[in-house]
């Protein structure tokens, strides 16, 4: 899944050695056009003026990120101070993607340790039932979602008739909302890299620790996180990524007043009261933070397997 | 082995793994039962009906969604076949070129759409094309599932085509076979499952993007995630339910086909 392709196994073969930059062409055209030219070109409308319907002006200035950052008043000829409401945003949405991925780990990890402690060949049909779900169009699970927990919907009809609360819980426009409408979307992303890990565990390490009178949970605070530690980083890595970027479950889950990055974005392209060059910077900003997360990663990755 | 000994298993586990299976299907499950529901209101159950199916192929709106199937079929098809294409290609270099300067630099770039956030690549996309000149519809929507779709079809390719050895290629050349007879007539039907699980991998996630398509797509061109946030958006409607159970049904099954194409071993 995610960032899986990075590893290309051991290249032992070379039969179409003399083919291979002709087999790797069409790959590189449509990626490099579609993909890499076009976040660069990002980059540079960030530094562009703005079109009042959208679309840009090649007059190349800061405007955009200053926006981002600072309050000039009005006019924009006061003295420049910090512009909080973006960055309230953005902090929102690490807040929320945070919350996210600890309620996915919370859930995740001792699944993923459940289905790698079962026999060998049920083993493959777990990990099957928990991949369906991601497969299911994200929009239609985050709707489902909505209408699960609406508040007259089936989660407090069923509540209120087992006599456990009175009036129907508000969640829907709320942030425990988006909160778990992330978790929703991304709790099968937890779930494979930590089972990955705990099935390659070796667990005659337990057994030694239970041998020398650990208790059940020393053992796995002590001997088995540590063990997995990759596969739990992993994890929290795939569920917090794409919830920090997320547009559908604050959209449709959180309302107007719990605006993410995504939505962000999303204002200032479609419509036409966009400022493109604004999103485009804003889209840096984001992108900026993923790729410092992921660098992270692929370094503690590289640590892990250095030392076995 | 006495249970405070028997490090497999944790007190707790097995419970949280069938709340994990529960939050994950509940809502699913949920959706499914009410797009059964005879009442107009999705509040309230008045039995069962597959009224609501009927009107999403001939009721007031079924015009706007025979359409946008029309169109994210299409696009599906396409882009997950030219996917596949341009992925088992870049899976043959990749696997059976040797080792070369470019081959992580590739396989980075074939995943970058992975590590993007969706938002990121939809705004990119969107630059792009205004940047170029494209008028945006069918044309802009179907160009970038192509290039998101890529890493999708390849990796189910690529690891296939590590599980097949290279002998059986270089027994058909020492019989003489040219390199690309090899190519078609034995490496192509070993790697077939991958293949084939590579391009379902690719037509459902093609059929179910709007993040992108969303941005890309131009006034009045509709495909079905699109029209159906567009539905959901003026309040959640039962002929929503039913057109979101026959894609969910629909998502389930090509999964399931292509968990199972996978599993297959032809090589023996």
């Amino acid at each position: 899944m995610a960032g899986g392709a990075a590893t290309g196994g051991s290249a032992a073969a070379d039969t179409y050695k003399s083919a291979r930059h002709w087999l790797l062409l069409p790959s590189w055209l449509v990626l490099v056009l579609v993909v890499l030219a076009p976040v660069c070109m990002m980059l540079i409308y960030s530094f562009l003026t703005k079109e009042f319907r959208g679309g840009v002006i090649w007059e190349p200035t800061l405007a955009a990120y200053d926006q981002f950052f600072f309050d000039r008043g009005l006019f924009g000829d006061d003295p420049p101070k910090i512009e909080w409401t973006y960055i309230t945003i953005f902090w929102r949405s690490i807040w929320q993607a945070g919350l996210a991925t600890i309620l996915s780990l919370i859930i995740g990890f001792p699944t993923a340790y459940f289905i790698a402690t079962r026999p060998e060949r049920t083993r493959a049909l777990w990990v099957f039932l928990v991949t369906i779900p991601y497969w299911v169009n994200l929009l239609i699970r985050t709707v489902s979602m909505k209408f699960l927990l609406r508040d007259q919907g089936p989660m407090n009809d069923f509540l209120i008739s087992t006599g456990l609360i009175d009036d129907p819980l508000r969640i829907v426009n709320t942030n425990l909302a988006v909160q778990l409408g992330l978790f929703y979307s991304y709790l099968p992303f937890m779930v494979l890299p930590i089972y990955a890990s705990v099935e390659r565990y070796n667990f005659a390490m337990s057994e030694a620790a239970a041998d020398l009178y650990a208790t059940k949970w020393t053992t796995l605070r002590r001997i088995v996180l540590p063990a997995v530690k990759p596969g739990v980083i992993a994890g929290c890595i795939l569920v917090f990524v794409p919830s920090l970027g997320a547009f559908l479950a604050p959209d449709l889950l959180g309302g107007a007043k719990n605006f993410m990055i995504g939505s962000l974005i999303e204002e200032q392209f479609k419509g036409n009261a966009g400022n493109w060059p604004f999103g485009a910077a804003a889209a840096m900003v984001l992108l900026t933070m993923v790729l410092i997360l992921l660098m992270i990663f692929a370094r503690q990755q590289r640590r892990a397997e250095a030392s076995p | 082995m006495s249970a405070k000994t028997d490090v497999k298993n944790y007190t707790g586990f097995r419970t949280l793994t069938f709340v994990c299976l529960f939050i994950l299907y509940a809502p699913l499950v949920v959706v499914t039962i009410y797009s059964f529901n005879a009442s107009p209101s999705i509040t309230v159950w008045e039995g069962f009906s597959l009224r609501w199916y009927g009107d999403v192929f001939t009721g007031p709106e079924s015009g706007k969604f025979k359409a946008a199937a029309i169109n994210s079929f299409s696009i599906a098809l396409i882009a997950a076949t030219l996917a596949t294409i341009i992925a088992t290609s870049a899976a043959t270099a990749i696997v059976r070129g040797g080792i070369f300067k470019t081959r992580t630099l590739s396989l980075g770039l074939i995943s970058l759409p992975l590590m993007v956030p969706e938002i990121v690549l939809a705004v990119a996309t969107l630059i792009f094309f205004n940047a170029v000149g494209f008028t945006r519809g069918y044309m802009t929507i179907l160009v970038a599932h192509i290039a998101f779709c890529i890493p999708f079809a390849y990796l189910p390719i690529q690891a296939r085509m590590q599980g097949i050895e290279d002998t059986y290629e270089q027994a058909a050349m020492d019989l003489y076979a040219t390199k690309a007879q090899a190519f078609r007539r034995v490496l192509l039907p070993l790697m077939m499952p991958g293949i084939i699980s590579g391009f379902l991998l690719a037509f459902i996630v093609s059929l179910d993007d709007f993040i992108i398509t969303n941005f890309v797509k131009g006034a009045g061109v509709e495909t079905l995630p699109t029209a159906i946030f567009g539905s959901v958006k003026q309040g959640l409607k039962p002929n929503i339910m039913a057109i979101s159970t026959m894609l969910l049904a629909l998502s389930i099954v090509m999964v399931t086909l292509s968990y199972f194409v996978s599993k297959t071993d032809n090589t023996k």
